[in-house]
């Protein structure tokens, strides 16, 4: 009993820095986690264009085309668009929140248009799958439609750069 | 009144006199537009070339019908609202549709003609460089003419244009006279020699498409700076830059740009984005030996 009162000083002394020192540590843990799914989408992104590479080589015809090599990667491409991809955007990963971002704030105000240009790449993988393997020209008239989708949500949500 | 002050009166009203007459708005009248035959299928082109469709629909998600082609696919809907933040107020593009109240439907072929090619409107005031007059300047008349044919057959939109927000004194539309006089560019900025293609891509760069007016910086009163032609500029109304594109900024192939003039891709298959995006949906529609002509012009531009 006669150390009740300095203990609770104590307490109330500790407590918040408890309290400060918990928000840091979930902030750090923010942080990481934004900076984790900044990194994801960045590589998925990649992906994206290395699949598309394979074929806009044959598009191009810097390469000769190649049937089951054009098939393939536009598989890829269309699983790829597939995959969930709801983790990848949490608060706080905008471009002027997160160095290294250039995705643009707007995209957490129109989050259901954000996601249905998403779906627009996966319409448009689908038919690029469907006509890659096929002949050269259904691969090039595809790709245009792809490269359409990219454009469609680049325009509005990625920030632009030299 | 002493001899010096009516002297120096005299010589200022001169001076105003003259200033007034070299800043009054330029009109191109129907007699020198006679000659011409309207062509309206290559109208369309000239306006895909031309970008028009890329400011004057209505802001993307609040468009009526199937977005940029309109209801039932008759073309895009130019009902306008737009907005262009500058560094001298936010301009918004005019409803330009056929609607004969709240469109041009009811203007002549050739106050159509003044307004795209001299930037003056028909009552006789001079229209804000932000509407890229200037290159359209350049163009070769019988396609404004064309150009024009096709606007009529777009459909109509009752959406009244909105207006300006700009203060004083870029209200005093006058004034655009004297920029004019100072910055309106009047020959080509790249004077060549350059390839046949080249050329063709020159026309289509500088006279319709109008890069500069994004990849090209500009001077405090807004002129573009004729000296960093197309070497790049601050995006107006967002974070970022609207790239360079000299053979110096950029070292992409031919053969690389006219594919990203066409889909988008770039050669490392990143996607454009940005206002590029409208600029590229409108391309792609032109014809191959157009985006091949336009990507001659950029590997062809000084400052390798
Ligand atoms: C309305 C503004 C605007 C106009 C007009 C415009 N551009 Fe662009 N351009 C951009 C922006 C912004 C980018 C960056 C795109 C991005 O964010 O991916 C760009 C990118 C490019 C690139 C790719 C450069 C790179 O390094 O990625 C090329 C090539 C290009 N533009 C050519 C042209 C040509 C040719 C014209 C005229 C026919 C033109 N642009 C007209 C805004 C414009
Ligand atoms: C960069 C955006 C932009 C482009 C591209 C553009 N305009 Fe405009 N246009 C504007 C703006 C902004 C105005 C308003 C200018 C003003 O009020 O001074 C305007 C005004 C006009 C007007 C006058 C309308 C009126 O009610 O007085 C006409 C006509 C017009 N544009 C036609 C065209 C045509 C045709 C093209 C293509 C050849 C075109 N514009 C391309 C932005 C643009």
């Amino acid at each position: 009993m006669t150390h009740t009162i300095p203990l609770r000083l104590a307490l109330g002394l500790a407590l918040p820095f408890a309290v400060l020192a918990g928000i840091a540590t979930a902030e750090s843990h923010a942080d990481k986690a934004g900076m984790a799914a900044m990194k994801a989408r960045q590589a998925h992104m990649s992906l994206y264009a290395y699949n598309l590479g394979q074929l806009g080589g044959m598009a191009k015809e810097q390469m000769p085309y190649d049937a089951q090599a054009a098939g393939a990667a536009a598989s890829n491409l269309a699983a790829l668009a597939r995959l969930d991809q709801q983790g990848y955007w949490p608060e706080g990963t905008a471009h002027g929140e997160m160095e290294g971002s250039d995705a643009l704030p707007e995209i957490w105000t129109s989050m259901e248009d954000f996601d249905a240009k998403s779906e627009a790449l996966v319409q448009a993988a689908d038919t690029l799958e469907a006509q890659a393997g096929t002949d050269l020209a259904g691969l090039q008239s595809a790709m245009g439609d792809v490269g359409k989708a990219c454009g469609a949500c680049h325009k509005l949500y990625r920030k632009s750069d030299d | 009144m002493g001899p010096m002050l009516r002297w120096a009166l005299a010589f200022a009203a001169v001076l105003g006199l003259a200033a007034w007459f070299l800043t009054a708005p330029g009109r191109i009248t129907a007699a020198e537009l006679s000659q011409f035959e309207p062509d309206v299928e290559h109208g369309e082109r000239i306006f895909l070339a031309a970008g028009c469709a890329s400011c004057h629909t209505a802001p993307e998600g609040t468009q009526r019908g199937n977005g940029t082609d309109g209801p039932g696919g008759t073309g895009p809907v130019l009902a306008g609202g737009q907005r262009f933040v500058s560094d001298f107020g936010t301009f918004l593009a005019p409803n330009i549709s056929s609607d004969e109240t709240h469109g041009i439907g009811a203007w002549s072929d050739a106050a159509l003609v003044t307004a795209i090619m001299e930037g003056t409107s028909p009552d006789g005031a001079h229209y804000y460089p932000v509407f890229p007059y200037a290159a359209y300047g350049l163009a070769e008349r019988g396609d404004i003419v064309d150009l024009v044919a096709y606007m009529r057959t777009l459909p109509a939109s009752d959406v009244p244009s909105q207006p300006h927000e700009v203060s004083f004194p870029f209200t005093l539309r006058r004034g655009i006279g004297l920029w004019k006089l100072a910055f309106r560019q009047t020959d080509w900025a790249v004077p060549g020699p350059l390839s046949e293609p080249a050329e063709r891509g020159r026309y289509l760069a500088e006279a319709l498409g109008h890069c500069a007016e994004c990849h090209t910086p500009r001077n405090s009163a807004g002129g573009l700076r004729f000296s960093e032609w197309l070497a790049g500029a601050p995006v107006p109304d967002g974070p970022g830059r609207v790239p360079g594109i000299t053979p110096a900024l950029l070292d992409w192939s031919q053969a690389d740009i006219a594919y990203y003039l066409e889909t988008g891709l770039t050669p490392d298959y990143d996607s454009a984005g940005g206002h590029m995006v409208a600029v590229i949906d409108k391309l792609s529609q032109l014809p191959q030996e157009d985006r091949d002509a336009l990507a001659s012009y950029l590997v062809e531009l000084p400052g390798r």
